[in-house]
């Protein structure tokens, strides 16, 4: 063989890498939690429809539920606002809506603006909780089995079609273990 | 003065702007009780990547998460905690991603060892190759003058 070839195969080679690489840094974008599989972090956080009382992570044990961080500074949490209202409308899961980083004025007047989807909100002022969830986008969305144990999270924009293909299937495996 | 000189003056100037124009990376005002524990941060931030902006770590992003960390960080070096410590905090919430030294484990083996391979196929080549030139000089002795 002419000895030529090998420095065009050694081309060939790096493109393929290359094109691995650039697939793989595209997957990035989503990256896997290392919380999946663990407890869900602690929180002990003030209800933001009424202040004076708390609610933590204990109080919370017993049934799914889905942690759902937004803000009223999010833009694209006021994209994903109507698929969060839609599964709020089919009662298959207590929603806590994690106001984080946010002024609870300011969060009060957007819940009054396009609506209260979640069953209850609570306020990270500082985000310190956020930082623990491991939160670097909003939103970001966790599902919280009745044993406190995080079993799937979805980052950026909820979408219907996440809603059905992860999250109504796993709210149903619980439903048919327990 | 010369036009020439007169032209690398200017130059000179116009190039200086530009650099001090450039925004230097964002320090909030930390206080430490040491310059190694200041040594520490800087080198932590450093190794430290921001998620929201994944080119950049924590001492150079301006974006809120960045801050918040870099304060958490921070606050743990002030309470005592290790480097290692410090880092598994990141680690456990944010992923392995967010180191930019990857740590030597199973799935970074390939990463870690594929240097030391490609030196070993190099090293192949070579001895192939000084075999080979060896062999030609010794069958043809007269090629040497």
């Amino acid at each position: 063989m002419n000895s030529r070839i090998y420095p065009l195969l050694g081309f060939a080679l790096l493109v393929v890498l290359l094109v691995v690489g650039l697939q793989i840094a595209d997957r990035k974008t989503n990256l896997p939690s290392p919380l999946i599989d663990k407890p869900v972090p602690a929180f002990d956080l003030p209800v933001l429809a009424s202040q004076s009382q708390n609610m933590s992570k204990e109080s919370l044990l017993g049934k799914p539920y889905l942690v759902n961080f937004w803000g009223s500074w999010c833009v694209t949490c006021r994209a994903e606002h109507p698929v969060v209202t839609e599964l709020a409308k089919l009662n298959a899961v207590y929603i806590v809506g994690m106001n984080f980083r946010d002024e609870p004025e300011d969060a009060i007047a957007w819940l009054k603006r396009w609506g209260n989807p979640y069953d209850v909100s609570l306020i990270d002022f500082d985000g310190r909780v956020s930082i623990d969830f491991g939160v670097y986008a909003a939103p970001e969305t966790f599902l919280v089995d009745p044993s406190g144990t995080i079993v799937f999270k979805h980052l950026g924009q909820l979408t219907w079609d996440v809603v059905e293909t992860e999250i109504l299937p796993r709210l149903a495996s619980m439903e048919s273990g327990s | 003065m010369k036009p020439s000189k007169i032209f690398i003056v200017i130059l000179t100037l116009t190039l200086s702007v530009s650099v001090l124009a450039q925004r230097s990376p964002v320090q909030e005002p930390m206080v430490f009780e040491s310059q190694q524990q200041e040594d520490r941060f800087n080198q932590l931030t450093q190794e430290l990547r921001c998620l929201v902006c994944q080119n950049q770590n924590l001492a150079d992003s301006d974006a809120q998460l960045a801050h918040d960390l870099r304060a958490e960080v921070h606050e743990m070096l002030m309470a005592g905690n290790s480097d290692d410590e410090i880092k598994l905090f990141m680690v456990e919430r944010y992923g392995d991603f967010v180191l930019y030294r990857p740590p030597v484990q199973q799935n970074t083996y390939l990463l870690w060892l594929a240097p030391l391979g490609l030196l070993l196929i190099g090293a192949f080549i070579l001895r192939v190759n000084i075999k080979k030139r060896a062999a030609l000089l010794d069958s043809n002795p007269s090629e040497e003058q």
